[in-house]
């Protein structure tokens, strides 16, 4: 591990690495801010169908396993808690540190997909499908399809976006172990981080909205 | 700050040579040309589609039904998404943001490149439906016409789904470069107003095109596996579709616009040699607009079936954007008011906007009325209608852009006699072709019919010859501009004598912009 | 030839009751966008003489003036508001239809018209209707959007599948006039032309009756002349509804004498009133409301019965609907 502080090369454009910094914790937030909008797409589209058909959404609800949608979310939210302290560790130049919070998240969303994919296996052997491809017999609703095409919307969607993230933070794992980061320039981590705390909230409003439906 | 000493001669234009430095190139300027020559491809390929269905409607009969329906709808997909949208922060914006603000480079180079190649990795997808099946739904894609069609809609809807991150990206990169950087000295009091349009429409591009993007997403899996959200047959809302459709097509028309806008608020006080007249006011104006479009979708739906109070409401609120609109034409009349006017090509451009736009913007409150918009709407009125604003505004403002900047970009003068005959050209042509549309619009000829009633064939004929005079004034411009670039005479480098500070670098300018960086210590208006 | 039309030939004939206060408004937006093109190009072009740099040298330095902003803002305000509510007046009674319209239902498909009456009597591409009356069309589509656009009225709604839309007029102008479909549906959609034909009280009468209309028109004739006689109609709309509900099995749970206890709600007065679902949400019966019915009974459950109805999508057709729902309206 290094000691002696060597100044982070910035691009030419920027006056320091500070201002780099800066300059690339608002890029990030601005993207934050599109994801939003892009979720919020599908978001408004599970308002609209639920309050037109409300009493299907809640019977279709039951089909989801509201106990295997916890434990994604206590997964999740503990792979927040380590990629922060993987930042923090950066931070302060505990590379090791970082090292051991970066797999553990990276190992985290990896449970995250394998409950994941528990889940839609279970749908898929129930024809529990969106749309078109929807074949149980169990619900009555004539709208079912439409619930299971939100849901696989809107988890596929998020899952993608976990999946994403878990490439980014093996980069991360790599350079990490090279030696890229540390007191005066852990910016990637940094931005990797909010990243991953946007993708966590994002589930964190899904979990209710799909599993917990009353 | 260090001080750039770059050998004579050298400039952003031969600094490194050969294709691979272009290819991976991370110079903003570089960048700007790269998708300024792009879109005038593109340019190209709608025009040609735009000449063939006039040639169609001006009695000609050169294709079948369904070859015209895929024609107009590659025209508009084209044009929209592939034009105009990226046209001026993309080819212009790209090339003057960053020495506007005395900065070397934007925010996030390496994301500009990838913005570039994400344009045209969508583009070429879109494109590649020419040989395929085509697409007949019209650029705003229907449902359920666009789930049912066979054609490859899907590929189109794809192209555009990923257009529009490099839209987004864009708009971005846009708003962090003017937050950071800066020169010490440029107070937001002293932004130059092209700079708080690029703003105002980054704004637009990072919050109306997700919601795009999650549109056509939709729309592809409905038609790929029936998810059943827009398709009526299993359930699901065709005028869902329009919503989600407009909420972000409205906001675009504001991309398009507000550049453009903020192009003839640059030019007016260079060529008057006075200040704009209302700064704070037409950067207010720019904001208002913006927020005010993200709340008037629903103007595109009146007849559509949406309740009578949305109907109210929509039209109340689109009412709102004519006020802020109308304040910057005034402006920028008010600025021409005991000025020294000199008649140069941006100049004859920025005329050519305010005449353009301003009947393009009060057709505009015929569509916003209710009444009036019952019978008007999906005619030929509305065609015209937004042909104006969108070539009076996008457009104009782009060849004013072009004419003002291209003795920076290239370091070469063209001629400007040759330049006047062009603006003529295409003044003329524009209006032969469209103003006979808003009398068709009214005696009711519908849009996208590729046959039409005997009554109206006249006036269609006057536009298809029009469409002509247009083409004829494009075929002219290219030629004195690129016989400016083989031969102009060396560009001085500030030819206009602007008070900006992009014009004090050199034409055309080092890699750095800036030999050092710029202290500013006074509006960029300030022409005593 | 055109330039005799209204308004020096740009706008169509004025052929029903509101197309004199729609043109009026119209002509109104038109003088007053040309003042203020002439009030604002007219300056420009006499900047653009005046201030030119041969005739003067040097520019005035004016950065802004506070009060003619606020006159340029608070005026075109207040003119934007005037327009605004003149707009709503007109629109609102261009789309409330009087209650004693005549209904037709009308079925856009690609790419043709079909007129559905209550008679019983079913038209393709050419509408029959009465002068100086109101009549409403209760629209849907049987694919994609068509939109039902007849210029010479000024009216246009969109006709949309899935679901009804409405629209209105009062002709006021004998012969024919044309029909245009208004939202692109696909390779015919230009061709998806059709005539509406402004009839007399007698030729009204007798077109109720069943029988051939003359094909004169003051316009001159369109399209094909019916030749020979049409057969008058055995059964009425409502009639052909009533047999349906036997033929198609709704018998075997609703009634229309009214009597309860039955394992479905009653047609008895249902059409119009307001009906109390399983979760407390209150719902007109409307055409809607019973198409929905028909085709997803799971989606609302009236309270107090129990969700046994099987869905009708895909079973029936538009014409078929709209018999049933003509035959459960004339239940009072």
């Amino acid at each position: 591990m290094s000691t002696d502080t060597h100044t982070h090369h910035f691009a030419h454009h920027f006056e320091s690495a500070d201002h780099e910094l800066e300059a690339s914790k608002e890029g990030m937030w601005v993207f934050l801010l599109t994801e939003v909008l892009f979720f919020g797409g599908l978001f408004c589209a599970y308002a609209i169908f639920r309050s037109m058909y409300p009493e299907m959404f809640h019977e279709a609800h039951k089909y989801l396993n509201w106990k295997l949608g916890a434990l994604n979310t206590v997964i999740l939210i503990t792979s927040s808690l380590t990629m922060a302290m993987a930042v923090s560790a950066c931070q302060k130049a505990q590379r090791n540190k970082a090292i051991v919070n970066l797999i553990l998240t990276f190992l985290l969303a990896c449970g995250f997909l394998v409950v994941k994919s528990f889940e839609y296996a279970h749908k898929i052997h129930e024809g529990l499908l969106p749309g078109a491809l929807f074949h149980n017999h169990e619900i009555v609703h004539p709208k079912a399809p439409l619930f299971f095409s939100i849901y696989f919307g809107t988890t596929g969607l998020h899952g993608f976006h976990v999946i994403c993230g878990m490439i980014v933070i093996l980069w991360l794992l790599f350079r990490t172990i090279r030696g890229d980061f540390d007191k005066g320039y852990f910016m990637p981590v940094e931005l990797v981080g909010l990243y991953w705390h946007f993708v966590d909230l994002v589930w964190i409003f899904l979990f209710p909205l799909l599993y917990l439906v009353s | 700050m260090s001080t750039i000493a770059a050998a004579p001669g050298t400039n952003y234009l031969n600094a490194t040579k050969g294709l691979r430095s272009w290819i991976g190139t991370l110079d903003h300027k570089r960048i700007g040309l790269m998708y300024l020559f792009t879109i005038l491809c593109t340019f190209l390929m709608g025009g040609v589609f735009a000449i063939m269905v006039r040639l169609q409607l001006g009695g000609f009969n050169i294709m079948t039904a369904d070859q015209y329906n895929r024609a107009f709808t590659y025209h508009g997909t084209i044009m929209v998404f592939m034009v105009v949208i990226p046209m001026i922060p993309a080819a212009i914006g790209n090339f003057a943001l960053p020495m506007l603000i005395g900065a070397k480079d934007v925010a996030f180079p390496r994301i500009n490149l990838a913005s570039y190649y994400i344009f045209l990795t969508g583009a070429t997808m879109a494109a590649y439906t020419l040989f395929a099946k085509g697409v007949d739904t019209g650029w705003t894609f229907y449902a359920p016409y666009s789930i049912r069609t066979g054609t490859s809609a899907s590929w189109v809807l794809m192209g555009a789904f990923i257009m529009g991150f490099s839209s987004i990206f864009t708009g971005l990169n846009f708003i962090v470069t003017i937050h950071k950087l800066r020169a010490p000295g440029l107070t937001w009091n002293r932004l130059p107003l092209f700079c708080w349009a690029l703003y105002a429409t980054s704004v637009i591009q990072v919050l109306a095109t997700p919601v795009l993007a999650i549109t056509l997403l939709l729309l592809t899996f409905e038609r790929a596996t029936g998810i059943g959200i827009f398709d009526p047959k299993i359930g699901g809302d065709p005028v869902l579709f329009q919503h989600f459709f407009w909420f972000y097509s409205h906001p675009a028309v504001y991309i398009m616009a507000l550049p453009a806008m903020g192009v003839i608020s640059e030019v007016i006080p260079v060529f008057s040699r006075k200040p704009i007249f209302g700064y704070k006011a037409i950067a207010l104006a720019t904001f208002g607009i913006a927020l005010v479009a993200f709340l008037v979708w629903g103007h595109h739906m009146f007849v559509s079936g949406q309740s009578e109070f949305a109907n109210f409401v929509f039209s109340l609120l689109t009412m709102f954007v004519a006020v802020p609109t109308g304040v910057k034409v005034f402006s920028w009349v008010a600025t021409l008011y005991k000025g020294s006017l000199r008649f140069n090509a941006p100049l004859l451009y920025a005329f050519c906007f305010l005449f353009v736009f301003t009947v393009g913007g009060m057709t505009g409150m015929f569509l916003a009325a209710l009444a009036t918009d019952v019978h008007l709407t999906d005619t030929y009125f509305v065609v015209a209608h937004f042909h104006y604003v969108m070539v009076g505004s996008t457009l104009m403002g782009f060849l004013a852009a072009l004419h003002f900047y291209f003795p920076k970009m290239f370091g070469k003068m063209y001629s400007e006699c040759s330049a006047k005959w062009g603006c003529f050209l295409i003044f003329m042509g524009f209006n032969v072709t469209f103003f006979p549309q808003f009398i068709l619009g009214s005696q009711g000829m519908p849009r996208r019919y590729y046959a039409y009633v005997p009554e109206f064939k006249t006036l269609n004929q006057l536009s298809t010859f029009g469409s002509w005079l247009i083409a004829a004034g494009f075929i002219w411009t290219a030629i004195y501009l690129g016989r400016a670039l083989v031969a102009g005479a060396k560009a001085p480098s500030n030819p206009w004598e602007a008070l900006t500070v992009d014009w004090q670098t050199a034409s055309p300018p080092i890699t750095e912009n800036f030999e050092t960086t710029p202290v500013i210590t006074s509006g960029p208006y300030e022409y005593r | 030839m055109l330039w005799t039309l209204p308004f020096f030939g740009t706008l169509p004939v004025q052929a029903s009751e509101i197309a004199s206060r729609w043109d009026a408004f119209y002509i109104f937006l038109v003088v007053l966008s040309l003042i203020f093109f002439v009030i604002v190009f007219g300056a420009m072009i006499i900047f653009a003489v005046k201030y030119n740099k041969d005739r003067r040298a040097k520019a005035e330095y004016i950065e802004g003036n506070h009060l003619l902003e606020f006159f340029w803002t608070a005026i075109p305000t207040v003119i934007v508001m005037v327009i605004f509510v003149w707009g709503y007046v007109v629109y609102r009674d261009m789309v409330q239809a009087p209650s004693d319209a005549y209904e037709i239902r009308v079925i856009a498909k690609q790419w043709l018209w079909q007129f559905q009456y209550e008679t019983g009597r079913s038209e393709i591409n050419k509408i029959y209707v009465p002068l100086n009356k109101p009549v409403k069309l209760v629209m849907t589509s049987e694919d994609v959007i068509h939109s039902f656009f007849v210029p010479n009225f000024r009216i246009k709604k969109d006709v949309v599948p899935g679901m009804y839309s409405q629209v209105w007029f009062k002709a006021t102008v004998l012969g024919e006039h044309h029909l245009f479909c208004a939202e692109y549906c696909g390779t015919s959609h230009s061709g998806m032309i059709g005539t509406v034909i402004v009839l007399n009280d007698q030729d009204w009468k007798n077109f109720l009756k069943g029988r051939e209309i003359p094909a004169a028109g003051s316009t001159g004739a369109m399209g094909t002349a019916a030749a020979g006689e049409v057969a008058a109609p055995t059964m009425t709309m409502a009639e052909r509804g009533r047999e349906l509900s036997k033929t198609k099995g709704c018998v075997a749970c609703h009634n229309d004498t009214g009597a309860a206890g039955g394992v479905a709600p009653t047609y008895k007065g249902l059409y119009g009133s307001t009906v109390e679902m399983t979760d407390g949400s209150k719902v007109v019966a409307d055409d809607n409301y019973i198409r929905e019915s028909i085709e997803n009974p799971q989606a609302k459950i009236v309270k107090g019965y129990n969700p046994v109805m099987p869905m009708f999508k895909g079973l029936l057709k538009e014409d078929e609907i709209n018999a049933l729902i003509a035959y459960i309206k004339s239940v009072k």
